[in-house]
């Protein structure tokens, strides 16, 4: 990074190793989170389909609110981890999440300014799309009709989780916001 | 850091998405393609994992474990009543195994009966759910010099839980009995026919190809058959329920939904593994 000193002001100081790590953490943090919550979500308490509940709405949040932090590559990782860890067919999980991320970076300029409730019902539809996605890839990968429940389900446990999750996700963004504006 | 000019970096961008989909129809190829690669690298991360999913276990444990003593506070009258009329029950079972073992004894002393050895067993705890949306089956952790191999057969502490399917170095994959691929011959007890129980990811599995003339009856015990060398015979499964639509299904033993900790047993059956999981030349000793 160039320490050209601005136009008016103070300078820029030079980045310290402090602050880089503090820009890498920043970067990092939406997708490890998303990470550590899918490993989580592999805990057995008996809810079938958590990791993908799990996983959508963190990705629809950052897709829409922090986009640099959450780009396409970053999602298919995403993506890979959940089939690799979920033993589903692979290519589901990474599919599902890039249609999911793709449809949300497009509308985001919309969605970004959209009260909570709106988003959510954003949510609902794109987690109802992803649903049927995933149901659709399955019987086409597994070459058999699975039970429509399942997806249901995670539908209802993704639909349910998001609030939760876009409380937690909007403090995290509105602190990076204000560490962004404090830095020079 | 490679600096691009800015419009190369939004083209890469914009181009970014459609290529990672592609890929993403590349991976779907793969996995279909190389399935065993595909399986080494999930029991790797598996491996990788399950110490943080052992260490993530002890809470869920502990709540569940509220929530089981605070359930069982609840309704301690009731549970007491119905405790104190099984063990009445199973005083008078008891009374009956011990003459019916007494005369089995003396049975065998007499035709010179070579008695099954002893199955081998050890006990992993559960610590993931390994199954995803649309399978059913759990992620054992096991130390690094466990014994673990493919068609171990997985019991609770109550009946019949599922099959080893994948086996990584600290870690096992279990299909469960309910997952919608798993095919298990069975015996139904009262008439000896033989049957199938095939899962539908439900919680009750289905039975199928029972023979003509043999209907299952509500109630009947379903244990294992060694039909196809996969299973030894006679491990209890469950009991026949019959639904309002007329299908026969299996009322598991195993409380599937929450597994705790599993037996495997080493039964020393390959029965109807894929081939690479047989070919494999393993010593299996046998007492």
């Amino acid at each position: 990074m160039a320490s050209t000193p601005g136009p008016k002001g103070r300078p820029e100081p030079p980045m310290g190793l402090m602050r880089r790590l503090d820009a890498a953490l920043r970067a990092a943090f939406p997708a490890v989170f998303a990470a550590a919550l899918m490993v989580l979500g592999a805990t057995p308490v008996g809810v079938p389909g958590l990791m993908m509940a799990a996983a959508l709405p963190c990705v629809f949040f950052w897709s829409i609110f922090r986009p640099a932090a959450m780009p396409a590559p970053v999602v298919f990782v995403l993506g890979l981890l959940l089939d690799l860890l979920s033993f589903t067919p692979m290519g589901i999980g990474v599919l599902t999440l890039l249609l999911v991320h793709g449809v949300a970076f497009r509308a985001r300029e919309v969605l970004a300014r959209t009260s909570f409730l709106l988003g959510w019902l954003a949510f609902c539809v794109v987690a109802a799309g992803a649903a049927v996605l995933g149901w659709v890839l399955q019987a086409l990968l597994g070459w058999q009709w699975p039970a429509p429940m399942p997806g249901l389900h995670m539908f209802g446990v993704a639909v349910g989780l998001y609030p939760g999750l876009a409380w937690i996700l909007t403090r995290a963004h509105m602190a990076m916001r204000r560490a962004e504006g404090a830095a020079p | 850091m490679i600096r691009l000019s800015i419009p190369l970096r939004q083209a890469l961008a914009r181009l970014s998405l459609p290529v990672l989909i592609a890929v993403a129809f590349g991976t779907m190829l793969l996995g279909k393609a190389d399935a065993l690669l595909v399986e080494r690298a999930r029991m790797a991360l598996a491996d990788a994992l399950s110490p943080v999913w052992t260490a993530a276990q002890q809470p869920v444990t502990a709540v569940r474990r509220a929530i089981a003593e605070g359930e069982a506070l609840m309704k301690l009258r009731a549970e007491n009543a119905r405790l104190v009329e099984e063990n009445e029950r199973l005083h008078r079972w008891q009374a009956a195994a011990l003459a019916l073992e007494a005369e089995n004894t003396l049975l065998r002393r007499q035709l010179a009966w070579i008695p099954d050895p002893a199955p081998q067993f050890r006990t992993a705890r559960v610590v993931a759910d390994a199954g995803g949306t649309y399978a059913r089956a759990v992620l054992l952790a096991a130390g690094p010099q466990h014994n673990i191999r493919k068609g171990q057969i997985a019991l609770d502490e109550r009946g019949f839980a599922g099959r080893v399917t994948e086996v990584g170095a600290r870690s096992a994959r279990v299909l469960l009995a309910t997952d919608i691929n798993s095919r298990v011959p069975v015996t139904l007890e009262g008439s000896r026919a033989r049957a199938i129980m095939v899962g539908n990811n439900q919680a009750r599995p289905r039975l199928q190809h029972w023979p003509e003339g043999s209907l299952p009856r509500e109630g009947e015990r379903v244990v294992t058959s060694a039909e196809a060398g996969a299973f030894p015979a006679g491990l209890p499964v469950g009991v026949v329920r019959w639904t309002e639509s007329g299908a026969a299904e299996v009322e598991l033993f195993a409380q599937l939904d929450r597994l705790d900790v599993l037996r495997l047993f080493d039964f020393g059956l390959a029965g109807i593994l894929p081939p690479e999981a047989v070919a494999r030349p393993e010593p299996r000793g046998r007492r």
